[in-house]
């Protein structure tokens, strides 16, 4: 539990985050630092959003699933990370520089 | 050649054998004819090919004969007809058959398949018979906090966050490093398309304006753009005398009349309108609300009130009448009729204020307060009942700081009553917009600038306040809505409708100003006032600070355009920028020049530069970005001394600047690109400018703080170790005195046993004695 929370503030406290949001599944937040109706709008509309873009991915190789999705804004920058099952994947898929 | 030649030899008969000889000894070589000689065959194989090759009949072919009988030769023959079929054996045949040695049978075959789906068109058709409105109304699904609870706690998210945060961590991470949002096409693009020459900063002389009438001996003392006309603008004029040339002379100065001129580009020679006034006025200003009232303040300590409303058809349309002035310019000017329709109209002042309740002394500025605001009795800021600018301050070398209102502020009086008092008649041509205030006008709020420890007070010489516009902004269209509403029609003509309403008060407005003295002193104060304690009146407060930094009288005190905390005076021979709030002094204080500075102004446009005038008629024009410690450039305008500058922009291509020497020519000049368009940026780099140089000051403060602290540290110290080496060197000197002692006794004994006056024997002993 505790673990839980740490992970959450560590991220909560990188600088120029707004809020942080967990969802399950189906889309019910489970956990957030905004308010409750931000977090719905977010939440509806970032799970369809994330649906999509995984069967996507998934259309075009069935071998490859989607690991993150960043929806960059005039404004803002929303990322998503949905929960991934562990693939073997080789240099080309992974980003992070 | 060779057999015929052969030939003809022996054809030839032998007499001419002779000639042939001849032939016979060219041609050497005989070639003799040989027919083939048969020879036997020899076989090499090739029959054998030939014979594999060739067809031969393999069976010998049977040859019959069939004949008949003798005796029926030549026999009559009978022919009949019967079918073959119907005989059995009469014919034999060879009946086809489908022979299965040679039938193919196909095992593969290549056919397509196409699956569609089974397509059905149909329609149909509702009817509507009972209309309803429907709605649905949802609700988006949560976890109760018993749920959010088990799920928080369990596993799965655990380890759902642990492979996911190390990817979220690593995309903030990038975002940091690098500014996502930047969008590089913008920022490369460093400055738009440049009209005209990038390094030149000269400033073009434009237009000059000198009235030859009513300009002899006369100077300059203000000027002023009109807010919303192009082209036009305002100076007045005032008598070039010392004061005591003033008394000496009064009787003079009454006839002539003391005048603003109104000047419009298009006619350089005769000014578009002429306001009149009791004296010379000193500094003036448009109302920023309606740009046809005018309010000035005089030499002898009177506010001045004009409202050219009848007039303004005639300066907005000053184009039309300088065409068709052409032929009249080509005369001279003593044969221009005095009274034509194109002279400009005196117009008479609307209202003065009362002489024994104004100032006494020369008015040296005159603003009018922001028509967000008004302010009470007590100095207090209200929100704005008017919607307009009805309010006033002004300043005096009387000492004196006066708040005007410019509603009435009791009833108008009866008009029976009024007939009779009245002394002075009004002219039928002058707008009664005013008639309240003429002559028993009075400020409402007074306040004297005491100077702390003695019973003089400062001089004021000019005025800052907060939230003024310098250049009359377009504000949003909202606001000028709101204040519309507010203002209702026509408000100067109806400015008592304001004072029905109730006062609200603004809370936390920032009542403090900058004031620039007489002395070069510049001082920050409050402008509400007190109520003393001892006796129950209204004073005024102390200032808050107090800054002598100039030598001389200060002629500019003024905000920036852009940043409503930076003030820039100017005064003596040099200049100073101020931050409200940064009370350790000022964050730029130039040199001392070597001419005198007379007047300055900030430019409109670019932050970083503002414009000084000296007094040999050069004009200094500082750019912050460029250099700090002097000016950018300096430009000769005159030979005389620059009274007053003002810039004003009338678009983004033409900015003008206005100055005025002391001998009463106004000269126009166009700002170049440079001067005038800002660079990108260039807010940002000078506010960073401004807060490096407060931090700076505070850095300083600290350092003296830091170095006071070390002084006194080193001073105790150095007591200490004065004391220390007094100790030592005691102790010191006592060993020294010693050790020479000692020397001396042995060198004593030396130089006696040497002049032998020490026996032998002590020698020794004591030479023994020293051994052990």
């Amino acid at each position: 539990m505790a673990e839980v929370e740490e992970t959450l503030k560590r991220i909560q406290n990188h600088k120029g985050v707004i809020g942080t949001m967990v969802v399950n599944a189906e889309g019910i937040p489970i956990r957030t630092t905004l308010d409750n109706s931000t977090t719905v709008q977010y939440a509806g509309l970032l799970h369809q959003l994330t649906m999509k873009a995984k069967s996507t991915v998934r259309d075009i190789d069935p071998q490859n699933d989607l690991t993150f999705l960043r929806i960059r804004s005039k404004k803002h920058e929303v990322m998503v990370a949905p929960e991934v099952p562990l693939i073997p994947c080789n240099r080309k898929c992974s980003s992070p520089l | 050649m060779k057999k015929q030649s052969q030939f003809l030899w022996k054809v030839l008969p032998p007499e001419e054998q002779v000639d042939t000889e001849e032939v016979k000894e060219s041609v050497e070589e005989v070639y003799v004819y040989k027919p083939p000689i048969p020879k036997p065959w020899v076989s090499l194989g090739s029959e054998k090919e030939i014979e594999e090759e060739s067809v031969h009949e393999s069976t010998v072919r049977a040859k019959y004969k069939i004949s008949r009988e003798r005796r029926q030769f030549g026999a009559p023959i009978k022919f009949g007809d019967y079918n073959a079929s119907s005989v059995k054996d009469s014919y034999i045949e060879c009946t086809a058959y489908a022979d299965k040695n040679f039938t193919v049978k196909q095992l593969e075959k290549d056919i397509a398949i196409q699956v569609i789906p089974i397509l059905m068109d149909t329609y149909t058709q509702t009817q509507w018979k009972f209309p309803r409105n429907a709605t649905t109304q949802y609700m988006p699904r949560e976890f109760s906090k018993e749920e959010r609870e088990t799920l928080l706690q369990s596993k799965d998210l655990k380890d759902f966050l642990n492979s996911v945060s190390l990817s979220v961590e690593a995309a903030l991470q990038q975002n940091e490093i690098m500014n996502v949002f930047i969008d590089d096409w913008k920022v490369l693009a460093e400055e738009e398309a440049t009209f005209g020459d990038k390094t030149d900063s000269h400033l073009k002389e434009y237009q000059s304006f000198t009235d030859l009438h009513n300009i002899k001996d006369k100077t300059i003392t203000c000027i002023c753009w009109h807010p919303t006309i192009y082209g036009l603008i305002a100076v007045s004029i005032a008598e070039r005398l010392s004061y005591e040339e003033r008394v000496q002379f009064s009787g003079k100065l009454l006839l002539q009349p003391s005048l603003i001129l109104f000047w419009s580009f298009s006619d350089p020679i005769h000014p578009q309108l002429m306001l009149q006034s009791p004296d010379d006025i000193f500094c003036f200003r448009f109302c920023p609300s309606n740009p046809n009232i005018i309010a000035g303040g005089c030499i002898n300590g009177q506010v001045v009130l004009w409202d050219i409303s009848a007039h303004s058809e005639r300066i907005v349309h000053v184009k039309g009448s300088g065409s068709t002035s052409k032929k009249a310019v080509l005369k001279p000017i003593f044969l221009l009729e005095p009274d034509s329709n194109k002279d400009a109209p005196y117009v008479r002042h609307c209202a003065v204020s009362s002489i024994e309740y104004g100032h006494k002394k020369l008015v040296t500025d005159i603003h009018w307060l922001t028509d967000n605001f008004e302010v009470n009795r007590m100095g207090y800021a209200f929100e704005n009942r008017s919607g307009i600018c009805c309010q006033l301050v002004t300043c005096s070398i009387d000492c004196t700081i006066y708040f005007w209102d410019i509603r009435p502020t009791r009833p108008p009086p009866i008009p029976t009553d009024k007939k009779k008092e009245e002394t002075v008649e009004v002219p039928h041509d002058v707008p009664s917009t005013f008639l309240h205030l003429d002559l028993s006008w009075r400020p409402h709020i007074r306040i004297t600038l005491a100077k702390s420890g003695t019973t003089l007070d400062h001089c004021p010489v000019k005025l800052s306040l907060r939230n003024e516009s310098l250049n009359y902004q377009v504000q949003d269209a909202q606001i000028l809505q709101q204040k519309a509403q507010i203002a209702g029609e026509d408000p100067y003509h109806n400015l008592e409708s304001g004072l029905a309403k109730i006062l609200k008060p603004i809370e936390d407005y920032n009542t403090k100003f900058f004031v620039g003295t007489e002395d070069g002193e510049v001082i920050y104060t409050d402008w509400r006032m007190e109520r003393d304690h001892d006796s129950g009146r209204l004073i005024s407060q102390k200032p808050l600070n107090r800054y002598a930094v100039h030598d001389g009288s200060i002629n500019t005190v003024q905000r920036s355009p852009f940043y409503q905390d930076i003030v820039l005076t100017i005064g003596g021979w040099n200049v100073a920028i101020w931050k409200e709030g940064v009370s350790q002094g000022p964050l730029l204080l130039s040199a001392c020049s070597t001419k005198m500075y007379t007047s300055g102004h900030w430019s409109l446009t670019r932050p970083a530069v503002f414009f000084v005038g000296k007094e040999d008629g050069y004009i200094d024009i500082w750019d912050l970005l460029e250099k700090t410690h002097e000016p950018a450039h300096t430009q000769n305008i005159c030979i005389t001394s620059i009274t007053y500058i003002r810039p004003w922009m009338f678009s983004t291509r033409q900015q003008f600047l206005a100055i005025a020497d002391y001998f009463g020519t106004l000269h126009i000049l166009e700002i170049p690109w440079t001067l005038s368009h800002p660079l990108v940026n260039e807010v940002q780099s000078v506010y960073h400018y401004f807060d490096r140089e407060v931090s700076h000051l505070k850095y300083t403060e600290k350092r003296k703080e830091i170095r006071a602290k070390q002084k006194t540290e080193l001073h105790l110290e150095s007591e200490k170790n004065k004391s220390k080496a007094v100790q030592k060197s005691k102790e010191q000197l006592e060993a020294e005195l010693r050790m020479n002692y000692e020397e001396y006794l042995d060198f004593e004994k030396q130089t006696l046993g040497n002049l032998g006056v020490i026996p032998e024997t002590d020698r020794l002993s004591s030479s023994f004695r020293d051994l052990i």
